[in-house]
């Protein structure tokens, strides 16, 4: 099993989530986090005050899959969250020990 | 025959019809040459009680209406505040608001509108009328209405206070300023300016002093106060970094801070107009004034903020519309449309740079309360003496120039100091820990917005 955790621009949030339910993939986590990259921060103006804006706000999803799946993933996510402009994002994988089912205690590939 | 008969008998009736008709004019004509003889028709002159009762009750009906717009811009201040500060604050902002109306309520009955409009020999204070006293059981209801708008522009003056010393003042020690400015610093100074409205007489009044609706006594008043609590209370933790650049702290909803424009918009045309406290035609222009002064104001502000910084800013822009409104309050009555739209304008100006200087001198003020309503206060007086439609000299300039300088020693020395005893005594400030956490749940126990987060409470 791997966990693919991939941080992207917020408004491409639907494409990715379209796409990965597309190839069968049931549960996705997201969670609004702030960061930088490459990309920076950026300059706003606040009642006549400039200031940075060091953390730029993105969305983080989370998918835990079966290792067989984690390719087609990752093509997926890469294709759907893409603008080429500085910012995209990344995408992380890794593995995974173990997935358990609270309800049922399943665990392993049935649990996820 | 029958037929016959018929038209006879219709011709027969019609001319008793017309005999009845002719004989049924006449009869009115005479009850009414009877009556005209015997009592004239009413006229403005024979009717005249009954017309002085009608516009007095008119007067009352305008004085409340317009009393209930002005209480109503408390709503107004008390978004605008909490819109331009962080969340973690808001019910703060909110209980100050609250309280700047209640017990400043209190505090006016008893003792400030007997300063401000009680019988005064000396032009210098009011000595009568403390408790609503000149209020009997069945006499003049008068005292009760002229009672009701005046709180409510005393309780403006306080609450302009509340915004400039946002976020980092103590709640005891703001109480102890809010009752102190609606009995005591808010009325000596308007019973100069405003005594001879009821009872008083004020020394600077007599001398042609032009304040119609208060841009100096409760505008400046109040902005002063502000800075005076500003400077005694120094910046917000982490406004200025150390080596003494602006880090702009931001408010935690625009859309908030405009609601409360919008909302001291409207309540302005009953600041201004109401000031007649009577049902007259003169509140047109005064309404027509008011409006386009605020109009121009927010224009030449949004202006100013995009030249100045590239993009037209909106905490400036909505600071300009309250410039325009402040800055016409002295002049609403007497300076023509065209005036009104340059004073607005005007305002809309200096508001940008009052507050681009203040925070450069690192005086926080999180809403631009000292530069919207003292320094366009001052303004505003000014061009009131400018533009007056009667005509402008030297003296009139000079008058209004003196209220201006007389209200900032009053006001600000005054401030000052009960701001020092108040640091001293009971406190100001709110410790660093508490400032950081912020003042919702280290004064008040609480969370403005608990639900914005995820909610994790027990179901059980």
């Amino acid at each position: 099993m791997k966990k693919i955790e991939a941080i992207i621009k917020p408004f491409k949030l639907d494409e990715v989530k379209d796409g990965l339910t597309s190839i069968g993939i049931k549960g996705i986590t997201v969670s609004e986090v702030k960061g930088f990259g490459r990309q920076r921060g950026h300059k706003e103006i606040y009642r006549g005050a400039e200031y940075q804006v060091d953390f730029v706000p993105k969305v983080k999803i989370e998918v835990v899959i079966d290792a067989s799946m984690a390719g087609e993933a990752l093509a997926i996510i890469q294709d759907r969250a893409k603008t080429g402009a500085i910012g995209d994002g990344k995408i992380f994988i890794m593995p995974i020990e173990e997935v358990i089912r609270i309800r049922t205690g399943e665990t392993g590939k049935d649990a996820i | 025959m029958d037929g016959r008969n018929l038209k006879v008998g219709k011709s027969h009736g019609r001319k008793e019809e017309m005999k009845i008709i002719a004989l049924f004019f006449l009869m009115i004509m005479t009850t009414v040459s009877i009556a005209v003889a015997g009592d004239e028709p009413p006229t403005p002159l024979t009717n005249k009680e009954a017309i002085q009762l009608v516009q007095t009750n008119a007067d009352y009906i305008w004085t409340l209406i317009a009393a209930a717009l002005v209480f109503f811009m408390q709503a107004g201040f008390s978004l605008v505040e909490s819109g331009f500060t962080r969340a973690k604050n808001a019910i703060n902002i909110m209980m100050k608001n609250l309280m700047d109306f209640s017990m400043g309520s209190i505090a006016y009955w008893a003792l400030g509108f007997g300063l401000m409009f009680g019988v005064s020999k000396s032009g210098w204070i009011g000595t009568s009328g403390f408790f609503l006293s000149d209020f009997t059981v069945g006499g003049d209801p008068w005292v009760l209405a002229f009672w009701m708008f005046q709180v409510v522009f005393a309780a403006t003056a306080a609450t302009i206070v509340s915004g400039a010393m946002a976020e980092r003042t103590k709640f005891s020690g703001y109480l102890v300023y809010s009752v102190i400015v609606s009995a005591l610093i808010y009325p000596i100074f308007g019973s100069w300016a405003w005594g001879g409205l009821f009872h008083g007489g004020g020394w600077l009044e007599k001398l042609g002093f032009i304040d119609f609706a208060g841009s100096t006594v409760v505008h400046s008043v109040g902005g002063w106060a502000a800075l005076a609590g500003a400077i005694v209370l120094g910046p917000r933790l982490g406004k200025y970094t150390k080596d003494g650049k602006i880090k702009p702290i931001l408010g935690h909803n625009i859309p908030l801070a405009a609601l409360g424009v919008f909302i001291l918009w409207l309540g302005w045309f009953g600041f201004n107009p109401g000031s007649t406290t009577a049902a007259s035609k003169d509140i047109a222009m005064i309404f027509v004034n008011t409006n386009l002064a605020a109009a121009a104001g927010a224009v030449l502000a949004m202006f100013t903020s995009w030249i100045r910084f590239g993009k037209p800013d909106a905490g400036m822009s909505l600071n300009g519309a309250l410039a325009g409104l402040v800055a016409i309050t002295a002049g609403c009555a007497n300076v023509t449309p065209l005036s009104a739209v340059i004073i607005g304008a005007i305002a809309g100006i200096i508001v940008v740079f009052s507050v681009v200087f203040l925070d450069r001198i690192k005086i926080d003020d999180p809403v631009g309360a000292v530069s919207v309503h003292g320094v366009n206060g001052a303004w505003g007086t000014l061009a009131a003496g400018l533009f007056n439609i009667g005509g402008t000299s030297g003296k009139i300039i000079g008058i209004q120039v003196l209220g201006i300088v007389v209200c900032f020693v009053w006001t600000f020395v005054a401030a000052f100091i009960m701001f020092k005893v108040i640091d001293k005594t009971i406190g100001l400030r709110v410790t660093p820990q508490e400032e950081a956490e912020g003042l919702d749940l280290g004064e008040h126990g609480g969370n403005a917005y608990p639900d914005f987060e995820v909610s994790t409470y027990s179901q059980r």
